[in-house]
């Protein structure tokens, strides 16, 4: 019998429960066209990583709570002060200092546009997204650079206004819990487990 | 806005001369089941000993130090595969180390062999390159590919590298192509003349002869991108030797091979193209900042840079590589380039990164002519002729190695060995291909000077290796 494997930190310590890896046996790799003769084998493995997002970790909650938060620089030395980052940064790419968590739902809502993106008809191995995939980079006024996820709604062009919807009920926790839909798209609309 | 300072702009300096005496490479194919990597690694530096008409053994004893490209540990899976190329070639107990910077791996595995050399740490070095991507099938590979994005805020969506890649041709697409059909053909007509040029290369994986309806034909893997627009996935190994000018000249004693200086200098930008900050266009030297003001007027939405349109590494790798080298205008210096065709869209938007042709105005490379060997509106020889070994398109990616394969092209033009390594019919036999009846020479006739451009991913890593017959140096005293 298998289980996942979960993960939780008590004392500063990863505690590991269920199964983190699952055993499948080798097969020899031979050549039919040369007598069946041996080329190598196959090499399963199928494993479970224990990662940590450190000072990131509050993006991803609060993606699950409905909120969107970025990072400014707040540091009066800095050259690149008041300088609004997503994706999040942490530190400060100029002074390197702490930056502050600042939310940037508001601003989502009412400047996120199409800067470019793209429909990719194929997906790597283990993707959990439906295909075509329909990959956006992000646009907001006021902010530094242009955040890439995707659109779960409608057809992307140039230009175009988006919204920003979160993955509150079943959240994954990860960027996947965040995505975007057209403006003015109804409620009812949105996927399964979404909402404004 | 991102602001660079003198200390960041200084030329880079070499202490002294390095040059490249000789190269080699192994065939390059989507898998070989019956081969190990160091068989191929073998393969590529014996060729490199017999250039100078010395067997491996004689080459091995100038060695000082090595230097390893391998990008993907976990597709090869195998950590520390450089410690055992290097205990496979025989090379303990020298100093080795590996070099990872993605799809420039090849070009930063020469940056560093070659700053060796030029400080005088070593008077000998092997820079050795390969990949291995046949241990996985496609689907797995792709996902293996898009760990080199970032794993929390990119990677999650779909796995897929080309997704990542793609957004940014489509910005280039329809702000500087203004999604014209005539620009799509010219996309197309890129992977026509590298797939066409592979048709003469032995050693490349994909030769084709096809037009420019097959490529707008072939399935779309993320619009405009299409199948034929896109490189190939390769396994394969490549080497060179990096010298001093003493062991450059005992090396090449009885060889037919003429030692050529070389210069490799590197650029960077985000991993994550999300990341990117407003900025000038950093100037090369054939460009002035007016003829970029109204960039925007002419190009709408055109004038964000490097925004998702321009290769900030890639254009910092030129600067730092033509003023170490003295280049001023690389149409008019150079003679030949390879240049790296991840795809089709790239390949147009690193003209314009380098200089070949200002920002905004790619497509006129391919589409005056000058890139072809023979420029086919003219009959006359191509005026800077690129990816005549077929490129990541026709010839290979094999990643690790792709960056010295494009040198030792390069080389093979600059020592006017070209045709001998490409046309001997033994090697044709060797690799089990078929060379074909219309086999053209594509030796650039008098070439002295050349340039490889080696690319990661979404321009995270960008070098720039530039060769010269030192009888034709631009810069006396480079
Ligand atoms: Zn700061």
């Amino acid at each position: 019998m298998s289980t996942y494997g979960h993960v939780f930190v008590k004392n500063n310590q990863y505690k590991l429960k269920g199964a983190f890896h699952h055993l499948t046996p080798n097969t020899p790799i031979r050549n039919a066209d040369d007598d069946w003769k041996l080329l190598g084998v196959t090499n399963p493995r199928d494993m479970t990583y224990i990662h940590s997002y450190g000072g990131e970790a509050v993006f991803f909650e609060s993606l699950s709570k409905g909120k969107l938060l970025a990072t400014r620089c707040d540091n009066t030395g800095c050259d690149s002060k008041g300088t609004i980052y997503i994706p999040f940064r942490i530190h400060c790419p100029d002074c390197l200092g702490k930056n502050r968590a600042i939310d940037l739902t508001d601003v989502a809502k009412k400047t996120a546009r199409i800067h470019t993106f793209m429909v990719c008809e194929r997906s790597g191995a283990f993707n959990m997204l439906d295909k075509p995939i329909k990959f956006i980079n992000i646009e907001f006024d006021g902010v530094a650079t242009i955040l890439m996820s995707y659109l779960s709604l409608g057809e992307p062009a140039f230009g175009m206004k988006v919204v920003p919807i979160f993955k509150t009920s079943g959240p994954t926790f990860t960027i996947l819990d965040l995505s975007w839909v057209p403006e003015g798209t109804k409620k009812e609309q949105l996927p399964e487990g979404f909402s404004f | 806005m991102i602001t660079f300072s003198k200390q960041q702009l200084k030329i880079p300096q070499l202490q002294r001369p390095v040059y490249l005496v000789t190269a080699g490479q192994s065939k390059f194919d989507r898998a070989f089941p019956d081969k190990r990597t160091e068989e191929l690694c073998i393969d590529a530096f014996t060729m490199a000993a017999h250039l100078l008409d010395m067997s491996p053994a004689e080459l091995k004893k100038y060695i000082h130090t090595c230097y390893y490209g391998h990008f993907a540990d976990h597709f090869g899976d195998q950590l520390l595969g450089e410690s055992v190329i290097h205990d496979r070639l025989g090379l303990d107990p020298l100093g080795n180390v590996g070099v990872k910077t993605g799809g420039a791996t090849g070009g930063s595995t020469l940056w560093e062999g070659l700053k060796a050399v030029a400080s005088g740490y070593s008077d000998c070095v092997l820079v050795m390159g390969w990949e291995r991507m046949d241990e996985v099938p496609t689907d797995e590979g792709n996902f293996l590919i898009s760990c080199a994005a970032d794993k929390d805020w990119e990677a999650p969506l779909g796995h897929i590298y080309t997704g990542y890649y793609a957004v940014m041709a489509q910005r280039y697409w329809q702000i500087f192509g203004k999604s014209e059909d005539s620009f799509r053909r010219t996309l197309a007509e890129i992977s026509v003349k590298h797939h066409g040029y592979a048709r003469f290369n032995p050693f490349a994986q994909s030769p084709m002869k096809i037009t420019v309806e097959d490529v707008l034909k072939s399935p779309v893997v993320a619009y405009p991108l299409r199948a034929l627009d896109c490189c190939l996935m390769s396994v394969g190994a490549a080497c060179t030797i990096l010298c001093d000018e003493d062991t450059a000249l005992k090396l090449t004693k009885n060889s037919k091979n003429k030692p050529l200086r070389i210069w490799v200098a590197a650029g960077s930008h985000t991993l994550r193209p999300a990341d990117r900050r407003d900025m000038d266009i950093p100037l090369l030297p054939n460009e002035t900042a007016d003829q970029y003001k109204d960039l925007g007027k002419r190009f709408p939405g055109g004038d964000r840079y490097p925004g998702f349109t321009g290769f900030l590494a890639a254009r910092m790798a030129a600067y730092y590589g033509y003023g170490m080298a003295g280049i001023a205008d690389p149409m008019e210096d150079l003679d030949v380039i390879e240049l790296h065709d991840a795809f089709t869209i790239s390949d147009v938007q690193t003209y314009e990164d380098i200089g070949l042709r200002p920002y905004g105005y790619g497509r006129d490379y391919v589409e005056s002519g000058d890139c072809y060997h023979i420029n086919p509106h003219t009959g006359k020889p191509g005026k800077l002729p690129s990816n005549l070994s077929g490129g990541l398109i026709g010839c290979m990616h094999s990643v690790g190695a792709t960056g010295i394969m494009q040198t030792f092209e390069i080389a093979t033009h600059l020592w006017n060995r070209w045709e001998e390594f490409h046309g001997d019919e033994m090697l044709w036999k060797k690799f089990d291909r078929k060379k074909p009846k219309d086999w053209t020479n594509l030796q650039v006739v008098g070439a002295k000077r050349g340039m490889a451009i080696s690319h990661a991913g979404v321009g995270s890593h960008v070098t720039s290796t530039i060769l010269m017959d030192p009888d034709h140096l631009i810069k006396k005293d480079a």
